[in-house]
């Protein structure tokens, strides 16, 4: 790798021991993949996957005592994925004591450190930085040091933004010494699609499942999909950015995907075209009998397959604000139509803070809160990660969270008949 | 006895029994309960993964074609090191991923006192001859011996 003259001496130390192990890691890290040099990070904001204290990460910890001892810290101000605790969703007693004495106990010191090191503000908790409400919205072409793949994925493709599918703490030391090996998702080459996925469906596809037969397919490669347009139109709305806000992160939780191009919609399609497509490109075809075969493979991984959910998590990645809208208007209409007057499963819709200010200050949330529904800015995957809650049988809409937890995933039609209704009705 | 030759991405020299995970290893799934609850084995916990869940993994030879999941995959895979439930040595069929490359270099730079070889792109022939209970030996310059 070739490095400048003030990346040099960083390495060797004229800015300290610390910040050049900092700069050694990212110059390894970029020599594993052929880097030939660092390039600048040049977005406003940086964005961090590790936002919780769990006390098996003290190695972590410790590491970033020494950056912040060093005076190594971040040079730009950061969002950070959500907390994994909020005393607004249902826990018993022992999950309680569990959570805050013995998991979560050093959740308080590092949120200080987090502090220390650069956080942007006390609201900055969320795996959706990227929505308006938050602020943290990189613009074309910006080169970030991001962790979090559903926010990678997004910021990619959505965006059109420039990062890797960075692991946690290379996120934050990429923004400490400023600079990110040049390789991969940074690069036009990197950018191109090396499958074709040709959407043949008679209805508009779930977003979560979609994006799960996709990622399963292609794995870490990049996909240029065709025939989505006809259902999401050509622009991108406060209603497509949610649709490929869950889209994204299903592809990038079931594979490893950290970009895609939608034909006539994402913006390097629509500038770009069938000349992001490599001419030996594969081809996948998803029908409506592939998208059942897809979901009819799930593993359930309940003890009991038959038990009675006892929560429902909605919101991984968070909502957005039109979604709580939207859902708040279904979740009624529901209820009304099978006689009921709240919700039959303990259910939570989860929201970045800012996001959930918003929702506040409208009418829609004392609807929604009449319905039962709890709202709340946790990381449902922080929660179920633990084996009091592994053990509940919790349903979703997530493919996240489906994959990365024993939640079991329904579409949202089917959620919402059960969360409304007791059932699949 | 066969070898293969890869490409070092963290160097050392190691002898260690074969585990063998055909599928993507999902770091924070397999990691995260014998990390949390004290399991000095480091028994997989990953119930997706039906070749590594319920085997042990710290100082086994663990051979894989690439890790997969949360991007906290690097974070996870360094406390591991750093607690001392690392694999002996982690030894990849194609070329790294982003998340096993932060983890093992993050090990490899900001730990004194921890050696875990990791090569990559040794081949699916690789994958295809080793298996569970096998002797690996990984020697200088990326070769990997399987007996």
């Amino acid at each position: 790798m070739i490095l400048t003259n003030e990346q040099n001496e960083i390495l060797n130390g004229s800015k300290g021991e610390v910040l050049a192990k900092v700069m050694k890691t990212m110059v390894k890290y970029g020599e594993a993949f052929g880097a030939e040099k660092l390039v600048p990070v040049t977005s406003d904001y940086n964005h961090l996957v590790t936002s919780f204290g769990l006390k098996m990460m003290t190695p972590v910890f410790e590491l970033m005592q020494q950056l912040i001892d060093a005076g190594a810290v971040s040079t730009q101000k950061f969002s950070v994925d959500p907390r994994p605790l909020d005393k607004n969703v249902p826990a018993n007693f022992l999950q309680n004591f569990i959570f805050n004495n013995f998991m979560y106990a050093t959740q308080e010191s590092y949120e200080k450190q987090l502090s220390a090191l650069g956080l942007k503000d006390d609201k900055a908790f969320t795996c959706t930085c990227y929505m308006d409400e938050v602020g943290n919205t990189p613009k074309k072409g910006d080169v970030l040091s991001w962790a979090e793949s559903s926010a990678v994925v997004y910021a990619n493709s959505v965006l059109g933004a420039r990062c890797n599918r960075n692991s946690g703490i290379i996120d934050i030391m990429g923004s400490v010494v400023g600079y990110v090996p040049y390789f991969g998702l940074l690069t036009d080459e990197g950018r191109k699609a090396t499958w074709v996925v040709e959407i043949k469906t008679t209805k508009k596809p779930e977003a979560q499942l979609l994006g799960s037969a996709i990622g399963m397919k292609v794995m870490e490669a990049v996909p240029y999909i065709k025939g989505l347009d006809k259902w999401l139109g050509n622009e991108l709305d406060d209603g497509v950015r949610t649709y490929l806000k869950d889209f994204g992160a299903a592809t990038a939780s079931n594979g490893a995907v950290g970009l895609y191009h939608i034909d006539g919609l994402t913006p390097e399609a629509v500038e770009l075209g069938d000349s992001l497509v490599c001419d030996d490109a594969q081809v996948y075809v998803i029908d409506d009998a592939e998208l059942e075969r897809v979901y009819k493979n799930y593993p359930v991984i309940w003890k009991n397959i038959n038990a009675s959910p006892k929560l429902c998590f909605m919101g991984c990645p968070h909502m957005s604000l039109q979604q709580l809208k939207d859902w708040t208007d279904k979740v009624e209409a529901s209820l009304k139509e099978a006689g009921n007057s709240k919700v039959v499963i303990p259910t939570v819709f989860t929201a970045a803070p800012d996001v959930l200010e918003k929702f506040n200050a409208t009418e829609y949330a004392a609807r929604l809160k009449a319905t039962g529904v709890i709202t709340s800015y946790i990381c449902p995957l922080m929660y179920m990660n633990n084996p009091l809650c592994g053990k509940m049988p919790v349903i979703t809409s997530s493919n996240k969270l489906r994959t990365y937890t024993t939640a079991r995933y329904y579409t949202d039609d089917e959620i919402l008949a059960q969360i409304t209704k007791g059932g699949n009705k | 006895m066969r070898e293969f030759k890869g490409r070092v991405i963290a160097e050392g020299t190691v002898s260690a029994e074969a585990v063998v995970s055909h599928g993507g290893l999902n770091t924070l799934a397999s990691f995260q309960k014998a990390l949390q609850f004290g399991d000095k084995k480091a028994t997989c916990g990953d119930q997706n993964n039906p070749d590594l869940y319920g085997k042990q993994m710290a100082g086994k030879a663990l051979c894989l074609p690439m890790t997969i999941g949360s991007t906290t995959g690097g974070l996870v895979l360094y406390c591991a090191c750093a607690m001392k439930r690392q694999p002996a040595c982690m030894l990849f069929s194609k070329p790294i991923d982003s998340l096993a490359a932060a983890g093992s270099i993050l090990a490899d730079v900001w730990l004194d006192d921890v050696c875990m070889p990791v090569i990559d792109s040794l081949g699916d022939e690789f994958l295809d001859y080793v298996r569970d209970g096998m002797t690996v030996t990984v020697k200088e310059n990326g070769v990997v011996c399987v007996e």
